[in-house]
């Protein structure tokens, strides 16, 4: 029941956005079709944008995984991970997410490209990339701009979410796709 | 921090490489994965130019703003510190909607004015007020309707379906959000400040 309604979100969400954002648009006088194509144009430059990040961190996992390290950090750290059930493949994109958003998008490519998008780990990189955020980005950026030195419990909170973001993936993803 | 990760990843990769005497892994894995890093990359324009495009519809249709007055009978709940119709409201407002919707460009400036807002009632300039450790929580565990590039990513993939994630995303960004509102009254409670606003 959870589950299916769960999936009944996921194949409706795209068909609906598409339906009530142009609707909404016209209703309000948006010239909807120049609207698009102007936003489009923005498509391009984010995707060319991404790709520093995507060849720095694919590179270096790619290495990373090729020479047998990751089997050497999984093996490691199995008895830490396997307490707390989270997948070893997971971890570098875990503790890559909250410092750099292109950084753990390449992480996160790369899983999902060596993996195949539609395994278990695949669907789990993606989740868990999906519903985090780069916190000490935004932490630095939005203190910064206002001249707070002393965050107080402020990082403790978004590491707090993050952690709790990764563990929820993990579930949902489990239920939902195991 | 980033700089370590990455320059870990890289240098022990070589390392082991090197020691398993399989070192031509290394220069294959290094450009093959940077030649994948551009075809990931180009196969995702498309995506997130259908993606963008309707993001603009709907930030020109005004839904920022209709999210806003949605969310509004929530924000005096989570900001008791601040007064009921200080300005600083309606920006916290459209940043949390910006962000929901998934328009990061759009929330960036609401995000930036609202912590100008919040700078003005805090007592101590130097000091992030409990409202600002708040508002963050919510910005950083914010729950996201189409996480767009990872879709985009797996369909870059060749997935079947790409947008099946979007479900459970909804999911885990709604549990984190409700446990960062959690987390803030507590960690408040005991970082607390009675003087401050």
């Amino acid at each position: 029941m959870f589950i299916e309604l769960i999936n009944l979100i996921s194949a409706w969400a795209i068909p609906c956005l598409l339906f009530v954002i142009p609707l909404t648009g016209y209703l309000r006088g948006v010239k909807v079709y120049e609207t698009f194509v102007a936003g489009a144009e923005d498509g391009f430059y984010t995707a060319v944008k991404i790709i520093p990040f995507l060849v720095g961190m694919l590179v270096a996992i790619g290495v990373f995984r090729a020479s047998g390290a990751m089997d050497l950090l999984v093996l490691f750290i199995e008895p830490i991970t396997g307490l707390l059930r989270i997948p070893p493949d997971i971890l570098p994109l875990a503790i890559m997410r909250p410092l750099s958003g292109g950084g753990a998008l390449g992480l996160a490519a790369e899983i999902i490209n060596t993996h195949g998008p539609d395994s278990f780990l695949g669907r789990l990189a993606s989740v868990a990339q999906g519903s985090t955020d780069t916190t000490f980005y935004v932490l630095t950026v939005y203190f910064g701009s206002v001249g707070i030195i002393k965050y107080r419990y402020a990082l403790h909170l978004g590491l707090i979410a993050d952690i709790t973001s990764l563990m929820a993936a993990i579930f949902i993803t489990r239920l939902v796709f195991g | 921090m980033v700089n370590l990760v990455w320059l870990f990843l890289l240098l022990s990769g070589i390392v082991v490489a090197g020691i398993n005497g399989n070192i031509n892994i290394v220069t294959t894995a290094a450009l093959s994965s940077a030649q994948r890093a551009v075809t990931i990359a180009l196969e995702l324009i498309g995506i997130m130019a259908l993606w963008l495009g309707l993001l603009k519809i709907a930030e020109e249709a005004g839904m920022v703003r209709l999210l806003a007055r949605i969310m509004r009978p929530f924000t005096s709940f989570l900001f008791p510190s601040v007064p009921k119709d200080h300005p600083v409201m309606g920006a916290i407002l459209m940043n949390l909607s910006a962000n929901i919707l998934g328009l990061g460009n759009a929330a960036t400036p609401f995000g930036l004015k609202t912590m100008q807002g919040l700078q003005s009632l805090n007592s101590n300039p130097d000091e992030a007020s409990d409202a600002m450790c708040t508002f963050l929580a919510l910005n950083t565990s914010c729950i996201t309707l189409i996480p767009a590039t990872i879709i985009g990513v797996r369909a870059a993939a060749g997935s079947q379906n790409p947008s099946e994630i979007v479900g459970a995303t909804i999911f885990a960004t709604g549990v984190a959000m409700t446990v960062a509102i959690v987390a803030d009254r507590l960690l408040r409670a005991r970082f607390g400040r009675d003087s401050r606003r």
